[in-house]
């Protein structure tokens, strides 16, 4: 399954990028692969933009705009001006994911 | 030290089967600590919870055990230790899946959610993470600075960090409990298919009672106010008037209901477009025309009131289709917040057009 085209900021910079291979080994979308040994952003459309690779990635090589991304937490995000929140019951309770 | 497990919850008390000392792996005795025993057996309560999780929010809340190093079968200084969440769902998933394995589980302070969520929140991080290995004092007692965490848990876990903080090495685990065995079979090596996500319809089914049940908090209201619209007249509240004319709404409101929350997401990849809000329309239109068609009221006839219901019920169910991408293992923020720029306006315009319809209509009638 596949969301929006051209929607996710996954950014890959290949020069900093010294194959050690963590992302491929946390993306739980197989959005990395290695072509001719070295890594390849394969299809930037299956990033869920979880922020796992650019966590893990030790030399700075993937940034990402990880967040919550239920529509409701975006339009209390809208609404506040701040960053998408998953606070969205009436109690504080964080109970949607 | 003190005693982990002295004053723990009713959850963490069922599934604890002995306490057991770790000193007996202890190479420095004044440093030791306490692990619950814990076997990979379910029992009808722990089935009971699996369900009851996936109907109930305030259920789920609490659904939590004591954070904390546990102990699976019988393990010693050399066995593995896995990582997990105090999510008593996914703590329970983890020990079932090692049935056969004597391993050590270490259960972090997520609050009660469940990996993949709490990463994300930062709750299951790197911090917690470093806190619980010195809290638990792992490198006392074992002979390996190894930790499996799940591949998930690599959302808030930076393991260079882990590494460098407390000298565990981290192995990022398969996503899927069900895979751990093969995992551990292979020599902790993964294959592509351990490490991709899933939405199967099963799992899609699973999700949907979080959207149904509270669609239909929001349904009560939503009937209160049909219900006194069409039941206002000049002589006061009629009763046979609300229901006669508020029926029609009623029925359209739960068809765009099952229609946003229900029958997208389980057939979100044979609806056409990428867009939720998009599928949830086509849905939404595809359900509320036979509901308008079979209901053959006098109030039907009236072409404000149909526009009215054509514009409103086809966006509501688009509105609630799309919350479901806080569900979906795919989509992503920047896409939510692409869609949520047309869909927003286009919500709030069409509630109000079809608002100042019915509001016509009203006039129009008195």
């Amino acid at each position: 399954m596949k969301y929006l085209k051209n929607a996710a900021s996954l950014n890959f910079i290949q020069e900093k990028c010294t194959n050690c291979l963590l992302c491929i080994d946390v993306c739980p979308h197989a959005v990395f692969s290695l072509q001719n040994k070295k890594v390849r952003v394969v299809d930037k459309d299956l990033c869920m933009e979880c922020g796992a690779c650019a966590l893990n990635c030790k030399y700075g090589a993937l940034t990402v705009n990880s967040g919550v991304g239920c529509a409701l937490g975006v339009i209390n995000g809208m609404i506040t001006g701040g960053a998408p929140s998953c606070d969205c019951s009436d109690s504080s309770s964080v109970d949607c994911c | 030290m003190h005693n982990n497990f002295l004053n723990v919850s009713r959850e963490t008390k069922m599934m604890i089967n002995e306490n057991i000392n770790v000193l007996d792996f202890c190479k420095k005795p004044e440093y030791f600590e306490t692990a619950g025993r814990v076997s990979s057996y379910w029992s009808w309560a722990d089935y009971f919870g699996s369900i009851n999780c996936r109907i109930s929010n305030s259920f789920r809340m609490k659904y939590k055990i004591e954070a904390g190093l546990y102990a699976l079968g019988e393990p010693d200084e050399n066995s593995d230790v896995f990582v997990s969440a105090n999510y008593k769902l996914s703590f329970n998933i983890l020990r079932k899946a090692l049935n056969g394995f004597s391993v050590w589980i270490l259960a972090l302070d997520t609050k009660g959610i469940n990996v993949w969520c709490a990463a994300g929140k930062g709750t299951f991080g790197t911090k917690e993470l470093v806190n619980s290995i010195k809290k638990a004092k792992l490198g006392n007692f074992l002979n390996h600075r190894h930790i499996i965490v799940p591949q998930l848990g690599a959302v808030g876990v930076n393991a260079d960090a882990v590494f460098k903080q407390t000298g565990f090495k981290v192995h990022f685990g398969p996503v899927y409990a069900k895979d751990i065995k093969d995992y551990l079979k292979a020599g902790k090596r993964k294959t592509s298919k351990m490490r991709k996500v899933n939405f199967s319809i099963l799992e899609r089914v699973i999700l949907t009672p979080m959207e149904i049940i509270p669609a239909f908090k929001k349904f009560f209201i939503f009937a209160v106010i049909v219900l006194l619209f069409f039941g206002l007249e000049p002589a006061g509240i009629l009763f046979k008037n609300a229901w006669e004319s508020g029926m029609p709404f009623l029925l359209l409101g739960l068809a765009s209901i099952i229609a946003g929350t229900f029958i997208t997401p389980v057939f979100l990849p044979f609806i056409p477009f990428h867009s939720f809000a998009l599928k949830g329309y086509i849905i939404g239109v595809l359900a509320v025309i036979p509901v308008i068609l079979l209901l053959n009221v006098p109030e039907q006839r009236n072409i404000l009131i149909l526009i009215a219901e054509m514009i409103f019920f086809p966006a509501a169910s688009s509105y609630l289709a799309l919350q479901f991408t806080g569900s979906t293992s795919y989509t992503n923020m920047s896409g939510v917040k692409k869609e949520l720029k047309i869909a927003l306006p286009a919500y709030l315009i069409s509630a109000a057009i079809s608002f100042i319809l019915l509001i016509i209509y009203k006039l129009y009638r008195l």
